[in-house]
């Protein structure tokens, strides 16, 4: 009657072995209330009893507006303990849910955020020199300015999703801006650059994928090599080809401004939402389609499985290769759009290096945004208004430095990369190279 | 009955560079048969049902159905061919849904590619009511226990249709109990007219469910037979030779006792009590072994007693000090010995050489190292010695461990931690995934170390591999101590004792199950059969 | 990517499904109890690697082996085995395509290429003449320059590659020490930066004796490095985050902090309104080895020492065992006792120290003053240097050397050819991929033996050299 004792295969349990024991209650830890309390006593100290004593004040219409809202006026001193009692009051009652073993609501942390950059601006501007700056300017070009972070970031989603780590964002950001402005110069339309970008950025994820699929190179290697090549060939090219004849290669027509007429007008988020680029429109439709197809269709249950188990994904009869390689290449494309907003749109004409480490501010965004495509739009957004005060500090003259305004997208993505701005989980099989048998 | 297939698989050879897994092997699912592939592990069974699968290209042979050859380039050709296959080690995404999971690879859309998982919803409540299966659509599958899982896979591969469905070692990690209810729905499965090829190297579940059964022995079959063949007659032919392997073993003469563990509690992360509030002492020359389903606590035990577990209440005395909240390094100096249950994982360093994987724990220990710097020779000159006692099999000491075989990387373990004096030896799943060679020698040594004098502690979730070298036996079920029976306690009792129940139900529950149904097919076979058996393998 | 290294409960079931495929496979060898075979073997310890519950080690397998008993890995003997031959063949590989790059943009070569087929040569020998022009001034630039009227004269290039290859070096050291740690140090750019801003106040705003306040600059930059590093590891140790994402970002805090400080006036040169630091004490600086003709300061010897001790620590010292432990196979170097998050933050400060110490032969060696580029594109370049190194020291050595060569040389050829200096990036980045993917180079050489029999092989190999992923 007996059995071998011979062991089942060595190896290892299944998922969710460990979790016979049913409920999985995910534990309660005190290091958000923890955090929030801290920065709600720094925004009480600094931006609340310490506060400036002038007025800030908020442009909110443009001049082109629909109709004009009047400038809106904020005591900064006031303010300052008004906004930072709220944060406190957020931050007590996240501490009072710990305190019953209840986790904060996920729209505590997103408040919290939302009313902490109120009170830091209204601090900012009601301390600087000239306490008065356009909120509609400010946010229209934060948006702008997040343009390629957006693309960027998308780019990072698909990859990730997939299960390949895309370091190279910053490589297909250039390789876009470099190729859009050398064919939309040659060609004299900006509309054919812009399809150039894409592909100029899918060759880059096509090495990518080449090397980390194929050759199962390191992804990280290789997303870090490429970016050394990418900027060694654009400036290469730019100094051989682009500067011997400038005329000819290097002055690209800048893609036109859309502006729909009415929409646009009204103040605020008409400019926002309704007078942009061709590629500022693109970010907004790349962004909700790359959620629709992550989560709600065929392609994206396939895209998820082959990143979070591959395994699973081969034995249902899914190419878990072929799905990396052509998501891969996709994710390159909309990066090399990303990139093409640099010489068509922000400026006509490519420079050396002219993405300037936005990629990992993009592969920032992406993770702060936690591998979600909206999640990954806001955190853009915010980076790019970090990125736009960091030049409006400049302006009005504010006692804080231009410097770490810039430094802010980088100091937040190590907060929330180390577990302080809640948890965030990557897919499961990102990273690791599939190999059959 | 819609439609019934016959699989035929003729002269199926797989190579792997040099290593032949399977040398023409030819088998036979007739259409509505529950036929088993039995043999050991490593056998080359999994390799034949990746290759029916379509996961591997075979190097030689055909796979025909009906008659007529067919291959797959894939497992996608493999399942519209109505094969289906449920993975030893689940083939599930964790974190889908048990719809997501089902729907994969053969998604129902709406236009425009959109999800529709309605439509997988409403079948998989379709099956799940066919077959009793309880099983909630909309459930994380990381959330639900292993034997949901291994349902969801079954349903996964019944929507695909599937005629013939193979179920890869499907009960390694299930509760006796559980494994009863699945062998009623294999039961169930084949009489609506599905075929199952069955693998596993369990004689009990094989006997008791099969209509034919094939024996495979290092990548070939080595003969066909009956259920109803004797036991010992299966064991052989599976081994490859007559087995009588019961330990030849003294009864173990327990001296005072030094190792105890008092109210021991592991809180995992999830916040779980992954061990809760267990009591035992070993004795010096006694051996503990603590049995129990994968996954109910075990490794968090020895975790916790090594140092390796963050949240650990209670009292872990080893002569009389207390080791809870010191260092690993501060445990085993204390005179532990550990052999963790995954050797690959936790045990060895693949791309170490064997020499320096001898010294794992050691390495800055006289005569190995003098302040920070190491003597390479001596690493060296004590592997080679090590080597000749533990008989590994390797040309050289600086070879890398990974290059040796399972039995072979276990005893470079096994030497490690019992090349120093010990207080305390523990050793989990000692010989998993070992061949049956390795496995005596292993056994044989661990006896050595309580015949030494020391308390050892042996943690498996083979029942023969417990009742072979258990002194006592300890039953570990969702983190709590069941009880502690002694040695000779009978298989049926330890096993409802695994299942939760406590020792004197469990003997309750054993007779009342002898007298009700004593000619049930998943019955155990009187306890005669194996007092005398002997033919542990 | 960040919560890998985490010692978690449920552990197990957070692992890559690929561990199970390589037990499985290895285990079809238990039925011969002898050491599997080397094929089969290969990829059972690559896919070990690649599929272990903890964040697969960036490391190359092949770096990471142990060389305790086996004596020392040097370069000599790599070069006679196969990984050697790949990596010159890698080395021709990007260098011919760098040439082609060149050429492609040559005029010469345009105006040929108009009529290439009615004369094909012309353009060949146009193609030929712009690749080996560049090249000849690239090695006159980083070598040995003929034309030099003394002997002095025509070794000053070589000199000169040595000085560009000291930061190289010892950044470059870093990276794989932290390597073998299998932690992905990006951060040498960062760790520089931190090294020169504390290096270069010490050195211009202290007043000391000779030789002390050297010595207090080495000190202080070391210590800089090693602050911004062993940060990292602290936050890798304490919280699982990713080392990749925290270097990267700790590069830009490093950057704009060191931006900010130029412009402050404890470390802005008075009356400069760019942001440049005073001019270091004589005292502070490293003396030259072979007289004021040659820039090579006392870095580069430091730089050899670094080696020596980053050899002897790796492969002789207990130390280097538990740092290659860790790197391999954390779990189990915690079971066998060993202190991993100690070992991953100490590993961290030791690279950045070295790196460190690049920073100090930036701003006491080469520059003598700090700027905000006073890391150039070290820190990256110290990533390429390290992979082709293959994460050992010697070998990081003598491809820092190489990479110096490039630097060195592409000076003089941009001056004589006019051929940028990108051109070396390019070169630079070709070789690592090539020598990360020895199948694809044995492919273009026509390397390859048999065309089915490579696809698996090679698979194995690549798997090997590269360690999985992280």
């Amino acid at each position: 009657m007996s059995t071998t004792t011979t062991a089942p295969k060595p190896g290892t349990p299944q998922p969710g072995t460990t979790r016979i024991q049913g409920s999985s209650a995910k534990p309660v830890t005190w290091k958000i209330p923890i955090l929030l309390a801290a920065l709600g006593l720094v925004a009480f100290v600094f931006f609340g009893v310490m506060g400036p004593n002038q007025t800030a004040k908020f442009g909110i219409s443009s001049a082109g507006d629909f109709f004009q809202l009047p400038v809106i006026e904020v005591p900064a001193f006031l303010a300052g303990i008004v906004l930072s009692v709220v944060l406190l009051g957020l931050a007590g009652y996240a501490v009072y849910l710990k305190t019953r073993n209840q986790s904060a609501p996920r729209w505590l942390p997103i408040a919290f955020i939302v009313v902490f950059v109120v009170a830091f601006l209204i601090w900012l501007v009601g301390g600087a020199r000239t306490p008065n700056i356009s909120l509609a300017g400010l946010i229209a070009g934060s948006v702008t300015l997040a343009v390629p972070l957006v693309f960027g970031s998308l780019s990072g989603v698909l990859c990730e999703r997939v299960g390949v780590v895309n370091i190279a964002i910053e490589g297909q950001l250039l390789g876009g801006a470099f190729t859009a402005a050398i064919v939309a110069s040659i060609t004299k339309n900006p509309f054919i650059g812009l399809l150039a970008a894409a592909l100029a950025g899918a060759v880059v994820s096509v090495v990518l994928a080449l090397f980390s699929i194929k050759y199962l190179v390191n992804q990280i290697i290789v997303g870090v090599v490429l970016n050394v090549l990418v900027s060694g060939l654009t400036g290469f090219m730019f100094s051989t080809v682009m500067q011997a004849d400038p005329e000819q290669f290097n002055s690209p027509d800048r893609l036109p401004i859309v502006d729909i007429p009415v929409l646009s007008s009204i103040p605020l988020i008409g400019p926002i939402l309704f007078r942009q680029s061709v590629v500022g429109y693109l970010m907004y439709i790349a962004v909700i389609v790359v959620w629709i197809g992550l989560f709600k269709t065929k392609w994206g249950l396939r895209v998820r499985a082959v990143g979070e188990h591959p395994e699973a994904a081969d034995t249902m009869g899914i190419k878990v290769n072929a799905t990396r390689f052509w998501n891969v290449t996709l994710g390159g494309a909309i990066a090399g759009i990303g990139g093409s907003f640099f010489t068509l749109v922000a400026i006509d004409s490519f420079t050396k290096e002219i993405s300037g480490g936005r990629g990992f501010i993009a592969l920032a965004a992406l993770i702060f945004g936690r591998w979600n495509p909206i999640g990954a739009f806001f955190a853009a957004l915010l980076f790019g208004f970090a990125d736009n005060l960091q030049s409006i500090v400049t302006i009005i003259g504010t006692p804080v430095p231009s410097q770490f305004m810039a430094m802010l997208p980088y100091l937040v993505t190590v907060l929330a990369v180390a577990g302080l701005v809640g948890r965030s989980r990557p897919p499961a099989a990102s990273g690791i190279p599939y190999v059959k048998g | 009955m819609v439609r019934v297939l016959k699989l035929e698989l003729k002269g199926i050879t797989k190579r792997f560079g040099s290593l032949l897994a399977n040398d023409h092997i030819d088998v036979v699912v007739e259409p509505g048969q529950i036929h088993c592939l039995l043999g050991e592990n490593g056998a080359g069974k999994s390799t034949l049902m990746n290759v029916l699968y379509g996961l591997y290209e075979p190097t030689d042979g055909e796979i025909l159905i009906d008659g007529k050859p067919v291959s797959f380039r894939g497992p996608g050709d493999a399942m519209a061919a109505g094969i289906g296959m449920v993975h030893q080690h689940f083939m599930l995404v964790p974190v889908f849904t048990v719809a997501e999971n089902v729907a994969l690879g053969a998604e129902a859309t709406k236009a425009g590619g959109f999800l529709n998982l309605d439509d997988t919803r409403r079948k998989i409540k379709e099956i799940s009511d066919r077959y009793g299966f309880d099983v909630d659509p909309d459930a994380l599958v990381e959330d639900l226990p292993v034997g949901v899982q291994q349902r969801v896979e079954i349903i996964k591969a019944l929507v695909r249709d599937a005629k013939v469905l193979i179920l890869d070692e499907p009960t390694a990690v299930l509760t006796p109990q559980d494994t009863d209810e699945l062998l009623d729905i294999m039961r169930q499965l084949k009489s609506s007219g599905t075929s199952i090829v069955f693998i596993s190297h369990k004689l009990r579940e094989v006997k008791a469910v099969s209509d034919t059964i094939t024996v495979i022995r290092r990548g070939k079959v080595v003969g066909t037979a009956a259920p109803g063949a004797s036991t010992t007659e299966l064991a052989s032919m599976m081994v490859g030779r007559s087995v009588s392997l019961t330990l030849d073993k003294e009864p173990a003469q327990p001296k005072e006792t030094t190792f105890e563990v008092r109210d021991l509690t592991v809180i995992a992360p999830s916040g779980q009590h992954v061990v809760d509030g267990i009591s035992f002492s070993i004795a010096r020359g006694e051996i503990l072994a603590v049995a129990g389903v994968q996954g109910n606590g075990q490794t968090e035990l020895t975790e916790a007693i090594l140092g390796l577990q963050e949240r650990v209440h209670g009292s872990i005395l080893l002569d009389g000090k207390e080791l809870l909240g010191r260092s690993v390094k501060e445990v085993l100096r204390a005179g532990v010995g550990f052999v963790p249950e995954d050797r690959k994982v936790d045990g060895l360093i693949g791309t170490f050489s064997i020499a320096e994987n001898l010294v794992l724990d050691l390495y800055d220990q006289s005569p190995f190292a003098k302040g920070i710097g190491m003597s390479p020779a001596k690493v060296l000159e004590n592997a080679t010695s090590r080597i000749g006692e533990f008989d590994i099999r390797t040309p050289s000491g600086s070879l890398a461990a990974g290059t040796l075989s399972g039995g072979n990387q276990q005893k470079v373990v096994m030497a490690r931690e019992l090349s120093r004096p010990l207080r305390l030896f523990i050793a989990s799943q000692p010989t998993r995934g070992v061949d049956v060679g390795s496995i005596e020698f292993l056994h044989r040594r661990i006896v050595a170390e309580r015949d030494n004098g020391t308390p050892v502690m042996i943690v498996s979730t083979e029942l023969d591999e417990v009742m072979e070298l258990a002194d006592r036996i300890a039953v570990l079920y969702k983190g709590k101590l069941v009880g502690t029976v002694p040695a000779g306690t009978s298989r049926d009792v330890l096993g409802l004792m695994m299942a939760g129940l406590s020792p004197e139900e469990a003997a309750h529950a054993d007779r009342a199950h002898h007298d009700g149904s004593p000619d049930d097919g998943s019955s155990p076979e009187p306890s005669t059969s194996r007092a005398e058996g002997g033919d542990h393998v | 990517m960040s919560e890998k290294h985490k010692h978690v409960a449920d552990n197990h079931s957070k692992k890559p499904p690929k561990s199970t495929k390589a037990n499985d496979s290895n285990n079809g060898t238990n039925a011969a109890d002898a050491p599997a075979p080397a094929e089969d073997t290969a990829s059972a310890v690559s896919l070990d690697t690649a599929g272990g519950a903890m964040g697969p080690s960036a490391v190359p397998v092949s770096a990471m082996s142990g060389t305790l008993p086996g004596g020392p890995d040097t370069l000599l003997r790599r070069i006679f085995t196969g990984s050697g031959m790949v990596s010159l063949l890698a080395v021709l590989l990007a260098l011919i395509l760098g040439g082609l790059l060149i050429a492609s943009t040559d005029k010469q070569v345009g105006a040929t290429a108009t009529y290439f087929f009615a004369r094909p040569t012309d353009f060949l020998l146009a193609v030929w003449n712009a690749a080996t022009r560049s090249y000849v001034a690239l090695f006159q630039g980083s070598v040995f320059n003929p034309r030099g009227n003394t002997a002095a004269a025509q070794f000053a290039p070589f000199m000169e590659t040595l000085t560009i290859a000291t930061p190289l070096i010892t950044a470059g050291l870093g990276v794989a020490l932290a390597f073998r740690a299998g932690l992905f140090n990006i951060g040498a750019q960062g760790q520089i930066i931190m090294a020169g801003i504390l290096a270069a106040w010490a050195g211009f705003a202290l007043h000391l004796p000779l030789g002390l306040h050297l010595l207090l600059v080495l000190v202080a930059g070391i210590i800089g490095g090693a602050i911004w590093g062993g940060l990292v590891g602290y936050l890798k140790a304490r919280t699982g985050a990713h080392e990749v994402i925290l270097t990267i970002m700790f590069n830009y805090i490093a950057l704009y902090f060191l931006r900010y400080l130029l412009n402050t006036p404890a470390f802005q040169r008075p009356g400069e309104t760019n942001p440049i630091s005073p001019i270091l004490d004589p005292t502070a600086v490293y003396p030259q080895i072979f007289g004021t003709q040659y820039r090579l300061h006392l870095g580069f010897v430091l730089a050899i020492a670094a080696t020596v001790l980053v050899w002897w620590l790796l492969n002789r010292s207990t130390i280097g065992f538990e740092f290659r432990a860790v790197g391999a196979n954390p779990k189990a170097a915690l079971t066998a006792g060993i202190n991993v998050p100690r070992a991953t933050i100490l590993v961290m400060a030791l690279a950045g120290a070295l790196a460190g110490m690049s920073g100090v032969a930036q701003v006491a060696g080469t520059e003598k003053v700090l700027t905000d580029g006073v890391a150039a594109t070290y820190g990256f370049d110290a990533i390429t240097v390290a992979l082709l190194g293959r994460s050992t020291p010697w070998g990081t050595f003598a491809a820092g050397l190489l990479f110096g060569a490039f630097r060195a040389g592409a000076v003089q050829m941009q001056i004589q050819t006019g051929t940028p200096i990108d051109i070396v990036l390019v070169v630079q980045s070709l070789i690592v991929l090539f020598i990360a993917a020895p199948p694809l180079v044995r492919a273009v050489f026509g390397l390859n033996p048999r065309r089915k029999k490579t696809a698996t092989a090679g698979k194995s190999t690549t798997a090997a050299t590269t360690g999985g992923a992280a």
